[in-house]
């Protein structure tokens, strides 16, 4: 006998608005339906309406957790439209923002995983450490969460000397404390149990699912654009690219224990290898007609912006493709077969951003090819035409 | 007598019920941050509540999304009275730089009524926690 659970789009093992519809088989999942439309508000859109300069600021605003990966992602963009260069030092704090932010992303999906995973106190400890690197990007950027360091051209505010101290102290802390983490994670047998096996996802599928971020690194395929195509300050950087095979959720958690600690290989050598001089170039208000792609490593995977322009000072077409919009064939994957009681931490170990995924898409119908973009009314006028069309069901009983 | 001893406990330990209207995440995290041991909203009895029937305060974040519009409106309407809505974040208060999308409302109070405000993009831990704080000042 099957069931389908509804779970959402207001659930409290979820954070976000987005509805899943499992399909279940006593307690083992059969299918995975995800919906999305919760959260989409019409980003892309409203990126046609503003210039190259308040776009940033709205593209920081299309996720909270990875804000500065897409205006980073976005100005990269932008940038190689316009033809511009930032100066070296401009690159080496941008991107050092870039690292801090994928701490706080880390520490922070560490504090939730362990919460799904029922140990509580865990994600007590990272949040509470959480909140140096918070007070770090606090200090260097003057915001919390939206940083909005970026500029067309460079970043907005420069580094001295005691900021760079308090960083390099900074990054001690966390560097213990995540050693620590690493050491109670090993040593706590309840917790590894909850976690190991647990959302299986095999190599070959991940491939086959195009997998992006940890999840990838996590069934032992490394892919990481700064390695694969360094851009920016990272070729001239030391660091490793970590995975694991176990390809479960444990996985998960020590890629992204491991990816910490590289992390902060790369702050501790962008503070030394910081060059001197400006840190920001001058730029063009408009940009030449083009079109552009733009990759970033965000800390959820890879993160792809597109970007047209027809010569005047404002986008034509600004496309988002968020990390964990890849990963969802991926994770209907990982829930098959399945428990129910996996499915938050399942879920979770994607360290899903839901308000980043929701892109509108274009149906191509898959006999013809022929794409289709439908009115809002249109689609209301169908579906009521559809439910009047539709037989009645007679005799209908309560299942129960 | 019982009037005085439920406005008490009320004051004393409010249940809050975090709601996504569609918001960019931050004011979400800043929301959970509050509750984490820096700034532990916990020390005044607060505590996050899975559903709504047992939350005494919505605390809302989020530009109000066409899909989450009925959403919301069931999730006021299943939690019990005297019930508090504090919007938390420029989206809640008008849609901030939203404003004008296609699928957005363009603030809470467009959908349900709004006790409280915090501003921010997003609002700091601090400021949220002033903001319940204030609320329970009021009751
Ligand atoms: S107010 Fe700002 S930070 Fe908060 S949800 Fe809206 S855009 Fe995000």
């Amino acid at each position: 006998m099957k069931f389908q659970i509804p779970i959402g789009p207001q659930h409290p093992a979820l954070k976000e608005p987005i509805s899943l519809r499992m399909t279940v088989e006593g307690e083992v999942i059969v299918d995975a339906d995800i919906r999305l439309g919760y959260n989409h508000r019409g980003v892309e859109k409203v990126a046609e309406e503003k210039n190259w300069t308040q776009n940033l600021y709205l593209s920081e605003r299309i996720c909270g957790i990875c804000s500065h990966s897409h205006s980073t992602c976005y100005v990269q963009g932008v940038e190689k439209l316009m033809d511009i260069a930032p100066p070296p030092r401009g690159m080496y704090i941008r991107y050092l923002v870039s690292e801090l932010e994928r701490v706080h992303s880390h520490l922070l999906w560490l504090g939730v995983a362990g919460h799904e995973a029922g140990f509580d106190s865990f994600f007590m400890y990272t949040w509470r450490d959480r909140e140096v690197v918070m007070d770090l990007l606090e200090m260097i950027t003057g915001n919390r969460v939206h940083y909005a360091i970026n500029a067309v051209g460079g970043v907005r505010r420069d580094l001295d000397d005691l900021q760079k101290a308090k960083v390099l102290e900074g990054v001690k802390i966390l560097r213990e404390r995540s050693v620590y983490y690493f050491r109670i994670g090993a040593s706590e047998p309840s917790f590894v149990a909850r976690i190991a096996g647990v959302g299986v996802l095999p190599l070959e599928k991940a491939v086959a699912l195009c997998a992006v971020g940890p999840t990838a690194r996590a069934s032992g395929w490394a892919r990481d654009v700064r390695k694969e195509d360094p851009y920016a300050v990272y070729g001239e950087l030391e660091f490793d690219v970590p995975t694991a095979d176990t390809c479960d959720v444990l996985g998960r958690v020590v890629v992204r224990v491991k990816e910490l600690l590289e992390s902060y290989k790369l702050i501790e050598q962008m503070i030394h290898k910081l060059p001197e001089g400006p840190i920001a170039a001058k730029v063009p208000r408009k940009a030449k007609p083009g079109e552009v792609v733009s990759r970033y490593e965000a800390p959820r995977g890879e993160n792809l912006h597109y970007i047209k322009s027809n010569g005047t000072d404002k986008p034509e077409r600004l496309k988002v493709r968020a990390p964990t919009l890849a990963n969802y064939p991926a994770t209907v994957e990982m829930l098959r077969s399945g428990f129910i009681a996996d499915i938050p931490l399942i879920f979770a170990a994607i360290d899903p951003c839901i308000c980043c995924a929701e892109r509108a898409v274009v149906l191509t119908s898959a006999r013809s090819g022929e794409e289709s973009i439908v009115r809002l009314g249109d689609l209301r006028r169908q579906a009521l035409e559809r439910h009047q069309k539709a037989p009645l069901k007679r005799n209908a009983v309560w299942p129960f | 007598m019982l009037k005085k001893l439920a406005r008490w406990s009320r004051i004393k330990s409010p249940w809050i019920l975090h709601l996504n209207s569609g918001a960019c995440n931050a004011c979400d995290i800043e929301i959970v941050a509050a509750l984490t041991p820096r700034f532990d909203v916990e020390r005044f009895g607060i505590l996050l509540k899975a559903t709504p029937r047992h939350a005494d305060v919505l605390v809302a974040s989020g530009p109000v999304t066409r899909q989450m519009r009925d959403r919301i409106i069931r999730i006021y309407e299943q939690t019990p009275d005297p019930k508090f809505v504090i919007a938390v974040g420029a989206c809640a208060m008008s849609g901030c730089v939203y404003r004008g999308a296609y699928n957005i409302l363009g603030g809470l109070d467009q959908v349900i009524p709004v006790n409280m405000y915090v501003p921010g993009c997003p609002a700091r831990p601090d400021a949220i926690v002033d903001g319940v704080v204030k609320l329970l000042g009021k009751l």
